[in-house]
């Protein structure tokens, strides 16, 4: 009588299920609830896992529905990979879909936020330019540059007050978040992640920056987005927490 | 003090812990009775960031055990190359004084269920641990600890006892041997033998290591007390009891606390360290 770890696991997964046969205790009687050791010891710490990884959304959720979201999410989308800091990347997606959460529609933002905080934690430590260098270029040179950031840098633009929301759920005595749409910009002052509230201009410059477009043309979108877009207040932010990893100045190769 | 660890492990014949962050300043301040750290492999698997710096700055300090919680030794598919690889950068990249890893599996078709799942002790599983370890140890490029599993069942299909399992792989595959002692307490007591005569039964000429954690009580079925390996709580006297028995027959070796559920402070866990090192002292004398 063998046991294959295909039967094991999808023993483990299935509390309704039978403790496989061939598994015993010491004296060869079948294991019974011995099996539920291991069914426990995998639920209960990949629930805790997600605990550890979204406690916003845990503490909008409350305990015991996040402990009974989790248990769905764990069975239907368990960590492909054994470092569990990467475990939780779909969440946002999950909690979107999950037709039981349809009246918390801004779940999955929240949950998108805390995963691009920890996505920060632990992204490659990088160098940045020296403040001056930006104000040092050209202004032909400044147009056509091309501003490399930070990998810990992201952007999360979100039609729910996602910050407020997130504020609320972490921090004590935060105020009840209001309804308007935010974009929260993801960046690592020295080893901690921070999440700040921009302007829709700052979200288009980003968007653009990121995607490889030159300064004059971010700057372009940004104006489209938000005429009162305020350039040198972003690129202070940026500099300020050595979100800026390099210039490129193709024009003067 | 003769340090009479063998080769896979140059960790001292001394007490560490299980590193925790949130003792980071605590530990470079206070070590104690702590003289080498313990480090989950998968927990500094990231880019950079603070896990990375603080890495670098007690491996300065301290020697290191690097402990693999991830890898799946005993799985059925294939070891997972990704993973192999992360291993291998991480072990070249902090050259820790240890490495081990368990005999246990966690990873099946491509899904990583975090637990250190059990093995029946088949000539079948045997080759294909040992298959597994000639891949690890060729990829990192040096010898690695295998541990002994905390067991809450045992499969009818097995054929060999589990110290001499683990010693044929250790002859097989040239790895040391990890030997954790609550572990041998939690086995004995869920399958009913004596925790005594499985260290007789031990290669410990092959243990670079010792582990010690807490366990909880339960109870099976029949009422019979069932163990559970939480490293929740403090070490239960009976497994310092046994810690002494196996120090008598193995001589010093490298002794580990590890705590990693309802972490205490630093002082506790240094206390704990301190029973190791006085335990380690009687055997030293």
């Amino acid at each position: 009588m063998t046991v294959t770890q295909t039967e094991f696991r999808a023993a483990l997964f299935d509390p309704s299920s039978d403790v496989p046969e061939g598994l015993c205790d010491g004296q060869g009687r079948p294991a019974g609830r011995r099996y539920n050791v291991y069914r426990n010891n995998v639920a209960v710490s990949l629930t805790e896992a997600l605990h550890e990884s979204f406690p916003a959304i845990a503490r909008l959720l409350g305990k015991q529905n996040m402990d009974g979201v989790a248990s769905v999410y764990l069975r239907q989308s368990p960590p492909s990979s054994p470092i569990l800091a990467q475990y939780g990347e779909d969440f946002g997606d999950f909690l979107d879909a999950m037709p039981q959460l349809e009246h918390m529609p801004y779940l999955g933002d929240v949950a998108r936020l805390e995963w691009l905080l920890r996505a920060a934690y632990h992204a490659s430590d990088s160098t940045s330019i020296a403040p001056e260098a930006l104000a040092a270029l050209p202004p032909e040179a400044f147009d056509n540059a091309r501003l490399i950031l930070a990998p810990s840098l992201s952007l999360l633009q979100s039609r729910w007050p996602v910050l407020d929301i997130w504020t609320y759920a972490t921090e004590d005595g935060a105020p009840k978040p209001g309804g308007t749409a935010q974009d929260v910009l993801i960046l690592r002052r020295g080893y901690d992640p921070e999440a700040h509230l921009i302007g829709s201009g700052a979200a288009a410059f980003l968007a653009s920056v990121t995607s490889g477009a030159p300064l004059n043309r971010a700057l372009e979108h940004a104006t489209a987005k938000d005429p009162a877009f305020d350039l040198a207040a972003l690129l202070g932010l940026l500099l300020g927490t050595g979100a800026i990893q390099d210039i490129q100045t193709g024009a003067m190769t | 003090m003769r340090d009479t660890t063998p080769p896979p492990s140059r960790l001292p014949a001394r007490a560490g812990v299980g590193f925790k962050p949130q003792h980071f300043d605590d530990a470079m301040a206070e070590p104690g009775a702590v003289e080498w750290l313990e480090v989950h492999a998968e927990n500094y698997m990231g880019a950079g960031g603070r896990p990375l710096a603080m890495m670098r700055a007690v491996s300065e300090r301290f020697a290191i055990s690097v402990h693999g919680v991830g890898l799946s030794i005993g799985g059925e598919g294939p070891l997972d190359p990704d993973h192999l690889d992360r291993l291998a950068h991480l072990v070249n990249w902090l050259a820790p004084a240890s490495f081990s890893e368990h005999l246990a599996w966690s990873t099946h078709d491509g899904a990583f269920l975090n637990d250190l799942l059990p093995l029946p002790y088949t000539n079948a599983t045997l080759t294909r641990v040992a298959d597994h370890i000639d891949a690890l140890q060729s990829r990192i490029g040096r010898q690695m600890l295998l541990e002994n599993p905390s067991s809450y069942l045992a499969f009818a299909e097995s054929t060999w006892g589990e110290p001499e399992f683990l010693a044929e792989i250790a002859r097989r595959t040239g790895c040391g041997l990890l030997l954790d002692v609550n572990n041998v307490f939690v086995s004995a007591t869920n399958l009913g033998y004596d925790p005594r005569s499985y260290i007789d039964a031990y290669a410990l000429d092959q243990v670079g290591e010792i582990h010690l954690g807490g366990h909880d009580s339960d109870t099976d079925d029949t009422g019979a007390p069932l163990l559970i390996d939480s490293h929740g709580r403090a070490v239960a006297d009976p497994v310092w009891t046994l810690l002494d028995y196996t120090l008598a027959r193995s001589g010093p070796r490298p002794v580990l606390v590890e705590w990693d559920a309802d972490v205490p402070d630093w002082p506790t866990l240094s206390a704990e360290a301190a029973r190791a090192a006085s335990a380690l002292a009687k055997v030293a004398a």
